[in-house]
C-alpha cells in the first residue's frame, strides 16, 4: 500500500542539511505571531485556531498558550483535514486521512486561523478553505505559517507569517517540531542527487514534509 | 536430429537429406513408410544401438554407431537419423481422449487431436464417446475411425458408449459397434457415471461376449451434485462445493465386487485419490480383474492451484491434495494403477473465460503427458523407462484389446515387432506455451511451466508421424 | 493497498487498519454540515450486480456519491446469455465505459477474481457466491470497534449455516488479523469440511459458548437448506441454534449481537434479541457507507494518470 506518510526526508537524502532556524528561533518567532494575531484581532475575541495536520496542529497549540500567556484569553483550537479536498490526490498518490476536531463552539461566525507549516504551492490551504465550508461559515479566515518558501500557484497569502525564506523547487523544506519529532528546527535539504527522483514535472505541494520532488516521485 | 539418405545401388553417401522422411525409392509408399536407421538410440534408456525400422517393423539391432550410409545390408531409400543419447519407447497409447468430433469441431477435430497425439509420441488414442451426438451406435464409431484414419496420425480406436446418449438409463447396442469397422471393444459413459448398480452389472457381463471392458468413470452424483472442486481445505477456503473423495470410492468399491462377482473386466478411469488406489489394491489382490489409469494432472497437479479462480484447473475428478498426488505416483510405480491416460480434453475459449462454476472441466494433455510422466516419476525414481513403457505403452494396449500386443517392454522394441515407436530426447527442458500446442484449444494446465523432454519423432507402422519434432 | 479488494484472507493487518481508521474519519464527515466531499470527482463507479441485493448496492452508492464519483448501476441480473459470456462481454463494457471501479455481487465464488484479470480499473468484491464478502467483514469490525473499543482480544462467536456464508469466511480472516479469537457454531452438516484448517474453535453447542463471547454474529439460514437435509426442520434448528431472549440472557452484559442481514426473524434470531439494546443491525448498515467510503477513497484517491 503506497499510502504511509512520507518519512524523514532527511534520512532519505544525500547531501547536506542547513539549519535555518534553531529551536530558540522558533521559539521567538511563535511568540511573535501570537502577539500579531492579538494585535490584528483586538484581543483575539472570536477567534479559533484550526491546525492543518500533522504540524500544522501542535503550531496552533503553541500559539494558543503564548497567547494566553500574553493576554489570558483561552483561544479555541481545532484540527482541519483537507486531504480529501485537495485536487491533487490522483498525482501524490493515496495519503492517510488525518483527524479533523472543529473546536465546540463550531465555526460559524468566527475568525476561524488556519496554522500550517509551510506555506508552498497554496494548493493544501485553498483545499482546507474547501474543507472548512463543510463545517460552516466563519465570519473571516486567516492563514497563520511558520514559514513561507514562495512558488505559490494560487492567488493565497499569509497574514501571519514566521520567517519568510526563499527556496529552490528542487530544495526541501523540513519542519520538525517537538511534540512530533522530539526536537524544534527548520533545515533546508539539499535537491536529490540525480537518479534518485525524478525531474520535478509534478506541482509543489505545501506541508511539512511533502516537497515537490516527491510529489513528483508519487505521481 | 539429422537425416542422410541411402541411395539406391552403389551410391551411397551422396545423397543427405534433412531428416524430412521423405525417401526416395524402393516403392515404399504412406503405409510402409520407407526404411529407418536411429542411430545411436537408446532402446528403454539403455545402451545406444542403431535400430533399423523397414518394412514397418524392426529390422535389426546393430551395434551403436556402425551404421554408415555404406553399411551393407541396408535397403535403398534408407535414412540414417542421428539419434544419439535419445530414449526409444514403444509407440504410447492413450485410452482416455476426447476428440470431440463429431459436435464440438471448434474445439478439437479428429485431425488436429490426432496431430497432437502424434507429437506427444502417441501411435493410438481411444477416443471417448460423449461427442454430439454421442457415439453410441456403429455409425458414430465407423465415423470416429474413418476420420482416424483419413487423418493418419496415429490410429484411433473409437470408444462407445454405455447407455444410449451417456443418460444413464439403457444400454447402447454395444455388440453392434463390437462388429462393426471400428471394432470396439472399450465401453464407457465418461463424463458421466454409471451410477445405476443394476445397469452397471448388465454391461459388465454384456461386453464379456466380445471381450470388451467397461471404463468407468467413477462418480456418485448425489454426492457431488454442483461439486466444484475437490471437498477439503481449499474449497473451505474459497467457498467452492465439494467433490468428495468418497464419491469416486464408493463407485470404484462397488464396481469391483460387480466385476468380481460376475467375473468380468472392469477399467477404472482417472483414479484421483489415495483412498482409490487402497482399493483398487484391494481388488487386484481378490484376483478380479480390476484395471485402472492416472492422468499426468492428477500426478502432478494439486488442489491448491483452485486459488486463482482460473478455470484452466477446473477438471473432473477435480484436482486432488499433496497426499493424494503421492499415493497415485506409489500406485503408478507399483502397478496397482496400471497405466497413466490423458483425458485430454479440448475446450472452446469461451468454455474456459468464465467465472470458475459456469467453466467446463477438463485439460489439454496429450501433447505434456510424457514431459509430466518423466517429471513425476522419472525423475523423482518411481520408475525407469521400461516401467514408463509398460505404463504409457504396454498396459494401455493390453487393457483397450489392441492385436499383437507385446508381452513385456523389450519385445515390443525387439527385432520382428511393429516399427511402431516414440524417441524421446530427455535432456531438454522446455516452458510450455499453450499457444504453440497443435490442439485447437489452449486449457492447458502447464502453461508457463517448465517441463522435462521433448518428444522428437514417432513412428507408426515403420512410417514417420513426427519427425524433429514437427508432424510430417 | 492492492489494486482490488477481493478478500480479506489477503488483507494485512496494516491495510486492515487502515481501512477502519479511514473508516473513522469517514464517519465524521458525517457529522459536518455538508457531507458531501469532492475527493472522487470525475472517477466513475459501476456497481455491477448480478445478484439482487438492495441493502449492499445503495450502500455502496451512497458512499460512492458522498465522494462525489459518479455511479453507474449495471444490473446484469437476467441476462439471457450464458453466465461466462455474460461475464466476460460485461467486463470489456465496463472497460468502454471507463470505469475506475467495478462493485461486483456475482452468485459464482471467485466471479470478482476473474473480472479483475480483464479490467484496468480497482475491483471491489461485494459478495461472490459462498466465497467472501470483504466489505461486510469490514463493517461488521469496524462496529465492534466502536462499540467496544477494540477488536484484538475479543471473544467472537459465529452462529449458522457457515458452510454457504461469506460472510462468515471474510469475518473468519478478518477477525482473526486482527487479533480476534473466533469460534464457529453451526450444526456439523452447515460447516464445510475442512473448517478444521481455520483459525478457529468448532462448537456445536450455542448455550456452552455465549457466556464467553464478547460478540455474537448470527448468520441467516434459509429455509431452502432443510430441503437438501442440511438440518430436520426450521424448529430444531431454531431450537438448537436460534437467539432468542433466554439464551441472549446468557450474555455477558455488554456482549454485542450483530447479524449482517437481512435476517430471518423467528429462525436464527428472534425479533426481541434483533431489537434489543445490544443488537447493532441498524448500526452496521451506517457504518456500511463509512466503511466503503474508506475502501473507495483508498482503491480510488492515489489512482489515475501515473507519469
Amino acid at each position: 500500500m503506497a499510502v504511509s506518510a512520507a518519512g524523514d526526508p532527511a534520512s532519505r537524502r544525500p547531501g547536506v542539511a542547513r539549519t535555518v532556524l534553531s529551536a530558540d528561533d522558533i521559539t521567538r518567532i511563535v511568540s511573535r505571531m501570537a502577539h500579531q494575531i492579538l494585535e490584528k484581532t483586538s484581543g483575539g475575541a472570536g477567534v479559533a485556531l484550526l491546525g492543518i495536520p500533522t504540524r500544522g496542529v501542535p503550531l496552533a497549540h503553541r500559539l494558543a498558550r503564548r497567547v494566553h500567556a500574553v493576554e489570558g484569553v483561552e483561544l479555541p483550537v481545532g484540527s482541519l483535514d483537507p486531504t480529501m479536498y485537495r485536487d491533487d490526490l490522483r498525482l501524490r498518490g493515496v495519503r492517510p486521512l488525518e483527524v479533523t476536531e472543529i473546536p465546540d463552539g463550531g465555526v460559524d461566525g468566527q475568525v476561524v486561523i488556519l496554522v500550517d507549516d509551510v506555506l508552498y504551492s497554496g494548493r493544501t490551504v485553498r483545499a482546507a478553505l474547501d474543507a472548512l465550508a463543510a463545517y460552516g461559515r466563519p465570519r473571516a479566515v486567516q492563514l497563520a505559517v511558520l514559514v513561507d518558501r514562495g512558488h505559490r500557484e494560487l492567488p493565497i497569502r499569509a497574514d501571519y507569517v514566521g520567517k519568510n525564506m526563499p527556496t529552490s523547487r528542487r530544495e526541501s523544506v523540513a519542519v520538525r517540531l517537538r511534540e512530533i519529532d522530539g526536537a524544534d528546527g527548520v533545515v533546508i535539504l539539499p535537491p536529490a542527487s540525480a537518479g534518485d527522483a525524478p525531474p520535478n514535472d509534478g506541482p509543489p505541494a505545501d506541508g511539512d514534509q511533502v516537497t515537490g520532488d516527491e510529489a513528483g516521485e508519487r505521481a | 536430429m539429422s537425416g542422410e539418405t541411402v541411395a539406391p545401388a552403389n551410391t551411397a553417401g551422396s545423397g543427405h537429406t534433412a531428416g524430412s522422411g521423405h525417401t526416395a525409392g524402393s516403392g515404399n509408399g504412406r503405409g510402409q513408410g520407407g526404411s529407418w536407421v536411429l542411430r545411436r538410440v537408446r532402446p528403454l534408456g539403455g545402451d545406444p544401438v542403431d535400430v533399423l525400422l523397414t518394412d514397418g517393423i524392426v529390422g535389426a539391432w546393430r551395434p551403436a554407431g556402425s551404421t554408415s550410409p555404406d553399411s551393407e545390408g541396408l535397403p535403398p531409400g534408407t535414412t540414417i537419423l542421428d539419434t544419439d543419447g535419445l530414449i526409444l519407447l514403444p509407440g504410447l497409447v492413450d485410452l482416455h481422449t476426447h476428440l470431440r468430433e463429431p459436435g464440438r469441431e471448434d474445439a478439437e477435430t479428429v485431425e488436429s487431436g490426432t496431430r497432437a497425439a502424434a507429437l506427444g509420441g502417441y501411435t493410438t488414442v481411444f477416443a471417448m464417446a460423449n461427442t454430439t451426438p454421442v457415439a453410441d451406435t456403429a455409425g458414430v464409431v465407423e465415423q470416429v475411425w474413418r476420420l482416424g484414419l483419413d487423418a493418419g496420425h496415429c490410429d484411433v480406436r473409437p470408444v462407445g458408449a454405455v447407455t444410449v446418449g451417456l443418460a444413464g438409463q439403457r444400454l447402447a447396442e454395444l455388440g453392434a459397434m463390437a462388429d462393426s469397422a471400428a471394432g470396439v471393444r472399450v465401453f464407457s459413459d465418461d463424463g458421466h457415471c454409471v451410477s445405476d448398480a443394476l445397469l452397471m452389472r448388465r454391461a459388465l457381463e454384456y461386453v464379456k461376449a466380445f471381450d470388451g471392458v467397461v471404463a468407468q468413470h467413477a462418480e456418485e452424483p448425489r454426492l457431488t451434485a454442483g461439486a466444484q472442486m475437490n471437498e477439503g481445505e481449499v474449497a473451505a477456503r474459497l467457498g467452492l462445493p465439494g467433490w468428495p473423495a468418497v464419491a469416486e470410492e464408493a463407485i470404484i468399491a462397488r464396481d469391483a465386487l460387480l466385476a468380481g462377482h460376475v467375473g468380468s473386466r472392469l477399467h477404472v478411469c482417472h483414479v484421483s485419490t489415495a483412498g482409490s488406489v487402497d482399493l483398487i489394491r484391494w481388488a487386484k489382490a481378490k484376483g478380479w480383474q480390476v484395471t485402472a489409469e492416472v492422468t499426468p494432472h492428477h500426478l502432478l497437479l494439486t488442489d491448491d492451484l483452485v486459488s486463482s479462480f482460473d478455470p484452466v484447473f477446473k477438471v473432473n475428478p477435480p484436482l486432488r491434495s499433496a497426499r493424494d498426488v503421492e499415493a497415485l505416483r506409489e500406485g503408478l510405480a507399483d502397478g496397482t494403477i496400471d497405466c497413466v491416460a490423458t483425458d485430454h480434453a479440448p475446450h472452446a475459449l469461451e468454455d474456459k473465460e468464465t467465472e470458475w462454476a459456469a467453466a467446463r472441466p477438463g485439460m489439454l494433455g496429450l501433447e505434456t503427458a510424457l514431459s509430466v510422466v518423466m517429471e513425476t516419476m522419472v525423475v523423482g525414481g518411481h520408475l525407469d523407462w521400461a516401467g514408463v513403457a509398460r505404463r504409457m505403452a504396454l498396459a494401455p494396449a493390453r487393457i483397450g484389446g489392441l492385436p499383437c500386443t507385446a508381452g513385456d517392454p523389450g519385445s515390443s522394441l525387439a527385432v520382428g515387432a511393429p516399427a511402431t515407436v516414440t524417441l524421446l530426447d530427455p535432456s531438454p527442458r522446455r516452458v510450455v506455451d499453450a499457444d504453440a500446442l497443435a490442439s485447437r484449444s489452449r486449457n492447458t494446465p502447464y502453461a508457463g511451466r517448465s517441463l522435462p523432454g521433448a518428444v522428437r519423432a514417432t513412428f507408426l507402422r515403420g512410417r514417420p508421424t513426427v519427425l524433429d519434432g514437427k508432424v510430417v | 493497498m492492492k489494486r482490488h479488494l477481493l478478500s480479506t484472507e489477503d488483507l494485512s493487518r496494516d491495510d486492515a487498519l487502515l481501512v477502519l481508521d479511514t473508516a473513522e474519519r469517514m464517519a465524521r464527515v458525517a457529522e459536518a454540515s455538508v457531507r458531501k466531499l469532492p475527493t472522487l470527482r470525475g472517477r466513475t463507479v459501476v456497481n455491477l450486480f448480478f445478484e439482487d441485493s438492495t441493502r449492499t448496492r445503495t450502500s455502496f452508492e451512497v458512499a460512492a456519491k458522498r465522494l462525489s464519483a459518479d455511479v453507474i448501476n449495471f444490473s446484469a441480473r437476467g441476462s439471457s446469455v450464458s453466465k461466462g459470456e455474460s461475464l466476460k462481454d460485461t467486463a470489456q463494457t465496463l472497460e468502454a465505459m471507463g470505469a475506475d471501479a467495478v462493485v461486483c455481487r456475482h452468485s459464482a465464488s471467485g466471479a470478482p477474481h476473474r473480472l479483475a484479470t480483464w479490467v484496468r480499473g480497482s475491483v471491489v468484491n461485494a459478495g461472490d457466491g459462498t466465497h467472501e464478502h470483504p466489505t461486510q467483514a469490514l463493517l461488521d469490525a469496524f462496529t465492534m470497534r466502536r462499540r467496544l473499543g477494540r477488536v484484538d482480544g475479543l471473544a467472537v462467536t459465529i452462529v449458522g449455516d457457515v458452510l454457504h456464508s461469506r460472510v462468515a469466511r471474510s469475518n473468519v480472516w478478518l477477525l482473526t488479523t486482527l487479533g480476534a479469537s473466533v469460534t464457529v457454531v453451526a450444526p456439523p452438516t452447515l460447516l464445510p469440511l475442512g473448517v478444521s484448517s481455520w483459525p478457529v474453535e468448532v462448537s456445536y453447542d450455542l448455550d456452552a459458548v455465549l457466556p464467553k463471547s464478547d460478540v455474537v454474529m448470527m448468520l441467516r439460514v434459509q429455509r431452502e437448506r432443510m430441503s437438501a437435509a442440511f438440518f430436520p426442520t426450521e424448529r430444531e434448528y431454531s431450537r438448537r441454534y436460534g437467539l432468542d431472549v433466554d439464551r441472549a440472557a446468557r450474555l455477558a452484559d455488554h456482549a454485542l449481537v450483530m447479524h449482517p442481514g437481512p435476517m430471518v426473524r423467528g429462525m436464527e434470531i428472534s425479533s426481541q434479541v434483533a431489537d434489543s439494546a445490544r443488537s447493532t443491525v441498524v448500526e452496521q448498515v451506517a457504518n456500511g457507507v463509512s466503511v466503503r467510503m474508506a475502501v473507495l477513497y483508498l482503491l480510488l484517491g492515489g489512482s489515475g494518470e501515473t507519469t
